[in-house]
């Protein structure tokens, strides 16, 4: 058994874990106020709207924190690797824990530009984040 | 938000912490939850001058836990149970302010009359869980779909919180030029500590070199910044401050802070460079005159070396970001003579991780002057805070006067 846990998926999070099927990260957004907000939640944060829902996101963020994994948990994951908290530029305190890929752990900083890109697992398509070509 | 205001009696000096008792404390001891747990509960009893008859309450943090591998091996119907307790108040769970959450909440039972002697009670055998080929301390283990918060970290490999402390320390240090060496030099005053305590796992010397050249587990944190699965119970008795029956034993209660006003969630909060241990503290200060120069020793979370320091800014033992500048002076600022005696038992990082209550254990040994080789003197006023994270509770106590 390989050791991939993945998330239960619910009608709250579907958005969200299957979005990378056709390419989108969806995150929920206030159809009021226009604030998005993430984890997936049916009440907007800021002015306690009922309507809100998924929206497509640009998938381009900032590295806010990252750190490169070196313990070797479980036999299936292959160490080291980077994970980081990402912050969305559509709205900057809306972050995303995720791994980044395409990236040597001596080459991450905070404030690289990074855009997702998708693995598919089983149900579910995770959203990784890759450095923005260029940099 | 604001923190409920200072009253002229405040509920919490209404209780006191009248028993304290510990199990054995080591690794792979072999031993089951409830044997470790009614050891440590008894000692605490007999500590408190009390019978099993008198203690009307139990409280425990976080509720038995199949799922997670000793990390949570008995919770409280089965204590109850064992010693045929007749409680008129008990509770267990985890979503609290962490660890000493459970504090709190007899605190709370015994100042508004529900009971009058609460037996509180923490216990671990993770070391002997993992002797059996389990590891609690890895989410997503188990094999099974994750929901709740976990969904958003552990998929992704984030699954140890090596690594979620891990991405605050890496933001910390971008933003304020704090150093692994810094870090450091709160394992080896662990350390230096845990040599002075018998009952601490780790005693041999630890170097700086040691430190540094160690293997990096999820950088910046390498292996001694983590702390040390172990086998263990502590416990102790919440009284009503009317109700002790001996004074000499009493350690008061002077403040708490269980406040959470930044998101409930790892990724999510505002300010990557602090924790809710910011929240806690600032409500742990509001509800005293007390200062943070009047505190004698302070017995502050490191599961996490950088967890540590994140309580140490909390409370306000140096200015935010300032960490770099205090931790400097190591042991003239953190050690036994020093200005700030820091985890005298150890921590957990040298003590074992007894998530939480071994440092409220030491904090009542230091202030009944109960230390030894490791009595920090005149110790009167003593803090203890738990978590890391989204989690964090602390407490103030001070020596009976």
């Amino acid at each position: 058994m390989t050791f991939q846990p993945l998330p239960m998926v619910t009608d709250d999070n579907a958005p969200f874990w299957e979005g990378g099927e056709v390419g989108e990260l969806r995150i929920n957004r206030c159809r009021e106020c226009r604030t998005w907000f993430h984890p997936p939640a049916p009440v907007c944060p800021e002015c306690l709207s009922m309507n809100v829902g998924p929206e497509v996101a640009s998938g381009r963020a900032k590295v806010a924190a990252y750190t490169i994994n070196v313990q070797a948990w479980s036999p299936e994951l292959e160490a080291p690797y980077v994970l980081a908290y990402v912050e969305l530029d559509d709205q900057p305190d809306v972050r995303l824990t995720t791994r980044l890929i395409d990236c040597a752990p001596a080459d991450v900083r905070v404030g690289m530009p990074v855009e997702v890109t998708f693995q598919a697992a089983e149900d579910i398509w995770l959203p990784l984040f890759r450095p923005v070509k260029g940099y | 938000m604001s923190i409920p205001a200072r009253t002229p009696v405040l509920g919490e000096r209404n209780a006191v912490i009248s028993g304290i008792g510990q199990s054995a404390v080591g690794r792979k001891l072999g031993r089951t939850g409830i044997s470790l747990t009614v050891e440590a509960a008894l000692a605490a009893i007999a500590d408190a001058g009390l019978t099993r008859d008198d203690i009307d309450g139990v409280a425990s943090y976080p509720g038995a836990m199949d799922s997670s591998p000793g990390m949570a091996p008995t919770g409280v119907p089965e204590l109850k149970d064992a010693l045929r307790l007749k409680v008129n108040w008990f509770s267990g769970g985890g979503e609290v302010p962490a660890q000493l959450g459970a504090v709190f909440n007899a605190v709370a039972a015994v100042s508004c009359g529900l009971a009058n002697h609460v037996l509180v009670f923490r216990t671990v055998n993770e070391s002997t869980a993992q002797t059996a080929g389990r590891r609690a301390s890895v989410v997503g283990s188990g094999g099974s779909r994750i929901g709740g918060a976990m969904q958003y970290l552990v998929p992704f490999h984030a699954v140890s919180a090596a690594n979620w402390v891990g991405m605050y320390a890496q933001r910390y240090m971008h933003q304020y030029g704090l150093q692994r060496e810094h870090l450091g030099q709160i394992a080896l005053n662990a350390r230096r500590h845990a040599a002075l305590n018998p009952r601490a796992i780790f005693r041999d010397p630890l170097t700086m070199d040691d430190y540094m050249n160690a293997r990096m587990v999820s950088w910046p944190l390498g292996l001694y910044d983590c702390d040390i699965p172990c086998d263990g119970s502590v416990a102790l008795i919440v009284s009503r401050a009317d109700a002790a029956p001996d004074l000499k034993q009493v350690v008061r209660i002077e403040s708490i802070g269980s406040a959470l006003h930044g998101r409930d969630s790892w990724d999510q909060r505002e300010d990557l460079t602090t924790m809710a241990s910011h929240d806690a503290a600032k409500m742990m200060w509001s509800r005293t005159d007390l200062k943070p120069t009047d505190v004698d020793s302070a017995h502050l979370y490191d599961g996490f070396s950088y967890l540590c320091m994140q309580w140490l800014e909390a409370l306000g033992f140096f200015p935010k970001g300032e960490a770099a500048g205090f931790l400097e002076g190591g042991e003239s600022r953190i050690g036994l003579g020093g200005e700030l005696p820091l985890n005298t038992n150890g921590g957990q990082l040298s003590a074992g991780r007894l998530h939480g209550y071994g440092y409220l254990h030491e904090a009542c040994v230091q202030l009944r002057g109960e230390g030894g080789d490791r009595q920090v003197q005149g110790a009167e006023v003593s803090v203890v805070g738990a978590g890391g994270g989204p989690l964090g509770g602390c407490i103030l106590l001070t020596k009976d006067r």
